[in-house]
């Protein structure tokens, strides 16, 4: 599971209010490389909830992002950007809600996001 | 300016939108887009008149689509040898001369549509255009310039291909033609990963062309199954992400060499950004997040080979039972009980995801299971206010019933006034839907024996075929 899967998910158990983010527990992060596509992460930098990815971040070990986004998007920033977003994959772990603590496994870098039948 | 394309002559319905979308991909302007259909041919002929404002934008269709057998610009054309003299001397010689010059290469090929010439016949045919002032060498490897004479004789619908009433010759240079090769290269046959309801290779890369997949753009799948529709996908450069209520389908895949990811690694494309295990129904997207995929590709489940699930189970949903707890010690490993997803509320849901997380002039994609009434009577398919439909494509899967690709484009942004109107169009969508299937399932329909002998040689006789059949096959 990358960050920019993470940034998009919440809990959604019926009821609950602070959704979002996930907490991480990352067990196993691998890095794999992905091509670098200035015109993809620009469009994504727009969508992005930036304090989330650096949370995330932080939990796989990754500390480079600044904590504000900044306004001007040099090539640094952006790489940085990019490995935050692409490169860091959990491999291994779980995606932890913040009110109920209700665990998302990640197995094999798939997030297990169905609910049991009494959270729908 | 005013094309040739000759398409090849399979899945008709798809042709001319295939095209019309990879126009639009590279650059061309809406509304400016035209076509015209050669004197004295049906509308099935593979020969249609495309306008389009460049040479270049003629080409990037022609090389990134699967159906167009040859993109030409046109030199002449006549009933007779004669009347292709002069139209080709019509022609301006300022178009012409630059591909005739001394320090290029070309060749000429004849073609011929229902009928074959010998060998002997085709140089004669080359021989007649000497007055065409060819300078440069003839090169039949790969030469520089590519000229095609194409001749189609009147035919009546036996040769397989529809009937003209009278003969008709082009001629023109070649500007670009489909990379076919493509299809062996993805086939089903050689992919690592399968499933019974995989797509295609052909049909996937034509869904990834009415989507405008390229680089720069993620493109969702929320049925993903396999991944064989996000393949075509990336093999046209774009970021892909998939889910899927599955997750044996989705994290074990058939072992860890066997997989969805193995899939793209096949090939040697890039993996999906994300593949998820989650419930269409009860989406666990962030409130804020909208706006974020450029395309929806997917073929949702008809309920015919392989039905849709949700999450609750089949007594839950129905209200026999109370949603109950699973003991605390049985709940890593847990697999919530899935009940039954009708296709309606399966579109509706889809439609609701897209109108949410496409970028406006984003394109939805998708498979819609018809049956082919004999009445033949008008289909009604799925509606959302955000949404125009621009494509409408039927692929004939038996006698009973065919699917048809649609494509929509986001032309309003969501909105919470939206949200309720399109609410609204559901409910009547579903019950109109619900009238015309007996049972409410496309599954009985498909499958339901014929009556008794009698009754189905009567139908047979009285059922109105609607489609044209080539060489006794649907194309």
């Amino acid at each position: 599971m990358r960050l920019i899967v993470h940034n998009m998910l919440t809990c959604n158990i019926k009821g609950v209010v602070n959704k979002f983010p996930l907490r991480i527990e990352a067990e196993k992060v691998i890095k794999k490389e992905v091509d670098f596509n200035p015109d993809f992460l620009r469009h994504m930098l727009a969508k992005i909830e930036w304090k989330a990815l650096v949370d995330g971040a932080r939990s796989m070990g990754y500390t480079e992002l600044p904590d504000q986004l900044e306004s001007e998007e040099s090539y640094s920033f952006l790489k940085k950007f990019h490995h935050a977003l692409l490169e860091l994959h959990l491999e291994e772990g779980s995606l932890v809600c913040q009110e109920t603590g209700r665990k998302f496994p990640v197995e094999k870098g798939v997030p297990n996001m169905l609910l049991h039948e009494d959270e729908v | 300016m005013w094309f040739l394309c000759v398409f090849y002559h399979r899945l008709l319905d798809f042709r001319k939108p295939e095209v019309e979308a990879l126009a639009e991909l590279f650059g061309e302007e809406d509304e400016s887009l035209q076509w015209r259909l050669p004197e004295h041919h049906h509308n099935d002929t593979p020969f249609h008149f495309v306008r389009l404002s460049s040479e270049e934008i003629a080409q990037n269709i022609a090389k990134r689509s699967i159906l167009v057998k040859g993109m030409y610009e046109l030199w002449g054309e006549g009933t007779c040898y004669e009347e292709l003299k002069d139209s080709i001397e019509t022609f301006p010689d300022s178009r012409k001369l630059p591909f005739l010059a001394s320090d290029s290469t070309f060749r000429i090929s004849v073609e011929t549509f229902g009928k074959a010439l010998t060998f002997d016949e085709q140089k004669e045919r080359i021989h007649s255009l000497t007055y065409i002032p060819f300078e440069g060498k003839v090169n039949l490897k790969n030469p520089d310039h590519n000229f095609f004479l194409m001749e189609m004789d009147e035919s009546e619908e036996s040769n397989g291909l529809p009937p003209i009433v009278q003969r008709r010759i082009f001629f023109g240079r070649e500007v670009g033609f489909a990379d076919r090769k493509l299809l062996p290269t993805f086939q089903l046959k050689s992919r690592t990963y399968l499933g019974p309801t995989a797509m295609d290779a052909e049909m996937a890369f034509l869904m990834a062309n009415q989507a405008k997949a390229a680089s720069g753009k993620l493109v969702y799948d929320p049925f993903v199954g396999t991944g064989s529709i996000l393949v075509s996908a990336a093999r046209f450069g774009a970021m892909t992400m998939g889910a899927d209520i599955d997750i044996r389908v989705v994290r074990d895949g058939r072992g860890p060499d066997c997989n969805v990811w193995s899939n793209f690694k096949q090939y040697g494309l890039p993996a999906p950004v994300a593949l998820l295990r989650m419930d269409n129904n009860v989406p666990p997207w962030r409130s804020g997040l909208k706006e974020i995929f450029d395309a929806i590709i997917c073929d949702p489940p008809y309920g015919v080979r392989a039905g849709g699930r949700k999450s609750g189970g089949r007594k839950i949903l129905r209200g026999t039972v109370d949603p109950y707890t699973v003991p605390e010690d049985k709940r890593s490993g847990h697999i919530p009980s899935t009940g039954a997803y009708s296709l309606v509320e399966c579109v509706h849901d889809l439609l609701h995801l897209a109108a949410r997380m496409l970028v406006m002039k984003g394109r939805l994609v998708f498979f819609f299971p018809v049956l082919r009434d004999e009445s033949g009577s008008e289909v009604k398919f799925p509606e959302h206010p955000c949404f125009k439909l621009v494509a409408v494509s039927e692929q004939i899967l038996s006698s009973r019933y065919s699917r048809v690709l649609l494509t929509m484009v986001k032309v309003e942004p969501y909105s919470e006034e939206i949200e309720e109107a399109a609410r609204l169009m559901h409910l009547e969508f579903r019950e109109n839907h619900l009238k015309w299937l007996e049972e409410g399932n496309i599954h009985s329909s498909v499958f339901k024996p014929s009556t008794d002998a009698s009754q189905i040689h009567t139908e047979s006789k009285s059922f109105k075929d609607p489609k044209p059949k080539y060489r006794g096959k649907y194309v």
